[in-house]
């Protein structure tokens, strides 16, 4: 193999300064600073704060609206990920079908993935609005009055189906090329053996999907807890009220609302550790298995 | 075990190219026939047609003694081997070749027992826990085949399966394969765009040219009586002499530029026919006697066993395969074409004149 070589060993380090100090000054920083105020109880005003150890987080575990909210998160979560990715992979599966029509479909669902987040949420929000709102009107058909931001089961139903809405369609592309990347000669190979069109997609083309599929799980569980900030920001308008949200907005709304640092620090520093677990289970598994080649 | 009818069949692609023409075919139970022609004429379209990958566009099909048109692969009793072999990556080689009999609802131990015989067969064994991708070209070939034969289909289909292996691997795999279908006694049909292959292999060959069949026949009547200018010029390496001629109703043979160099004893047909004369019957001598053309020498091929002299006659490039112990004379050249070693063809339908 052909290697270039420096000719001064500062030069690779020069080149790496821009973004070194990107990582630097918007990661490691704030999530060093993050881990330090954890342990401080903030002065409401702003001057300074006492050292407190470990019991902003013993305040955490102890707080039942903490564990209330931790409890929805872990629902809206497996919901957002297990309705976005199944729904993903139905479209797909189908466009995967007719594949002449596939690229002005594969197009349409990309328009919604060109959304971004606040503006998927209010058009998500529009669609639940009080009174004219599409599905508002098409539960008033059915005697069901709904409404987002004051009923809290309304306002979840709400939330979930927005983000799942907002994902659906990166789950779809992703989906879609990792069916068109399964040679055609594998599936012939099956048709002629198999008989059963469900049976061969749950032997054969899903397993080849795995890869995929487990890439898409990881994105979508990180998608949930954190990409979803704008859409439940747009439909609480910053004032939770006895809404549902997740643990991410949680730290924003104790930190920017409640002006509670330590607090809302400790929540973070615990996300923090989620994320890092998730990441670490992922490496674990693709250095495992998984891939065939 | 089971004969094979294609009658009338044709393929219509839905972008509308027409890929085969009207075939007709019958394959007898046990019966190797290979289909052989050039890249893009039909042979994949025609074998997937068999085997229910492709919709058939008009014709009927039957295997053993039920019409398939309309039945699923499944259905049809067949297994095929594919040019790249198409296994299942994410299963080792025993499940590879379990997974069409578990479909079947086949007791395990019954599955167990075909995997195992297989393997045997196919010096596999020690390889029955390894996934696809840690094995060779040749292996998995091999699992390919493995998975065909476990199923005990009536009927094996092959598209060009040894053309991802080098050469000696593919000659290795060639007396095998024809080995095991020996044995097995399975009706098999085998697409290749190797005459070589064709050749060796088929109990017949089918040649097809632009979805049309050229010519049904043994190795030795494809090769010593090709129906057309095109047989004759596909099969065979170095590929027939071509000369352009006329015959005329006495049955003289008269070459552009040349003159005569021979008489038919009777012909039906008169008129610009193309003859060809295989490399291997025309002999060289350094004197101008009977019909004998001069022959103008441009360079030699040594092949070992062979050798191919390469030259003119008149202005047509012409090819000599001399036997090894055949020295090419010195001096100036003649080459002898035999008439009873000529092919003779209407040179507007390229069709054999029969004499
Ligand atoms: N799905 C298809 N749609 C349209 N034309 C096709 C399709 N598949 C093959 N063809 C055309 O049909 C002809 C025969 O193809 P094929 O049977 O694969 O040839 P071979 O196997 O002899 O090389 C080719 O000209 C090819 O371009
Ligand atoms: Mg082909």
């Amino acid at each position: 193999m052909k290697r270039a070589a420096f000719t001064h060993p500062w030069m690779p380090v020069l080149l790496l300064i821009p973004q070194l100090t990107i990582i630097v000054f918007f990661f490691y920083w704030p999530a060093v600073e993050a881990l330090r105020s954890s342990f401080y109880l903030q002065d409401p005003f702003g001057f300074g704060g006492t050292f407190v150890g470990l019991e902003n987080y013993f305040t955490l575990f102890q707080n039942k609206e903490y564990l209330r909210i931790s409890l929805f998160t872990v629902i809206f979560t497996l919901s957002v990920t297990f309705f976005s990715l199944a729904f993903g992979l139905v479209f797909a599966v189908k466009a995967d079908k007719v594949l002449r029509g596939a690229s002005t479909y594969k197009t349409m669902l990309m328009w919604v993935y060109a959304v971004a987040p606040p503006v998927a949420g209010l058009l998500g929000v529009s669609l639940f609005y009080q009174g004219h709102g599409l599905i508002t009107q098409i539960f008033a058909l059915f005697g069901y009055e709904f409404v987002v931001g004051v009923n809290y089961k309304d306002t979840a139903f709400a939330m979930i189906a927005v983000s799942i809405w907002k994902q659906v369609p990166i789950n779809f592309i992703f989906f879609l090329s990792g069916l068109q990347s399964v040679p055609r000669s594998i599936r012939e190979a099956a048709m002629i053996e198999n008989g059963s069109p469900f049976n061969r997609f749950w032997t054969i083309t899903f397993p080849l999907l795995a890869p995929t599929a487990f890439f898409l799980l990881i994105t979508n569980i990180t998608y949930s807890l954190f990409d979803t900030f704008g859409v439940i920001d747009v439909m609480l308008r910053s004032e939770p009220g006895n809404n549902p949200m997740t643990l991410t907005y949680k730290v924003y709304v104790d930190g920017f609302r409640g002006n509670e640092l330590g607090g809302s620090s400790a929540q973070s520093v615990i996300l923090m550790v989620l994320v890092l677990a998730l990441t670490v289970f992922q490496f674990r598994l693709i250095e495992r298995r998984i891939h065939y080649t | 075990m089971a004969h094979v009818s294609l009658k009338a069949l044709e393929k219509i692609y839905p972008n509308g190219y027409h890929a085969v023409h009207g075939t007709d075919l019958e394959i007898q139970d046990g019966e190797f026939i290979v289909l052989v022609g050039p890249s893009g004429c039909g042979k994949s379209t025609l074998l997937r047609m068999i085997a229910g990958l492709e919709d058939i566009t008009s014709g009927d099909l039957e295997i053993g003694d039920r019409w398939v048109n309309d039945l699923d692969p499944a259905d049809r009793d067949i297994a095929m081997v594919f040019q790249n072999y198409a296994l299942y990556p994410h299963m080792t080689v025993y499940n590879n070749m379990a997974y069409g009999l578990r479909n079947r609802k086949i007791s395990k131990e019954d599955i167990d027992a075909a995997v195992r015989g297989a393997a045997d067969m196919l010096n596999l064994n020690d390889y029955l826990d390894r996934r696809p991708s840690q094995l060779s070209g040749g292996q998995r070939q091999r699992v390919a085949m493995g998975r065909a034969i476990v199923r005990e289909p009536a009927l094996f289909l092959f598209d060009e399966p040894l053309s991802n292996l080098d050469a000696k691997l593919r000659n290795q795999m060639r007396i095998e394969i024809r080995n095991l279908q020996k044995k097995l006694g399975t009706t098999s049909v085998y697409v290749t765009h190797d005459q070589v292959e064709a050749m060796t292999m088929a109990d017949r060959i089918v040649v097809l040219n632009a979805g049309q069949i050229e010519q049904i026949g043994t190795p030795a009547e494809i090769y010593h009586q090709p129906a057309s200018v095109f047989v004759a010029s596909f099969m065979g390496a170095p590929p027939m002499n071509m000369l352009e001629a006329t015959l005329n109703g006495a049955g003289a043979i008269e070459v552009a530029g040349l003159g005569a160099i021979g008489a038919l004893n009777s012909t039906p047909y008169s008129g610009p026919v193309k003859v060809g004369i295989r490399p291997e019957k025309v002999k060289l001598s350094n004197r101008q006697e009977g019909d004998n053309q001069p022959f103008i020498h441009e360079f030699t091929e040594e092949l070992g066993a062979a050798r191919l002299v390469h030259g003119r006659l008149g202005d047509m490039p012409f090819v000599v395969n001399l036997h090894q112990e055949d020295m090419i004379p010195e001096g100036a050249l003649f080459a002898s074409l035999p008439v009873e070693t000529l092919h003779v063809f209407e040179a507007d339908t390229g069709k054999r004149v029969a004499v």
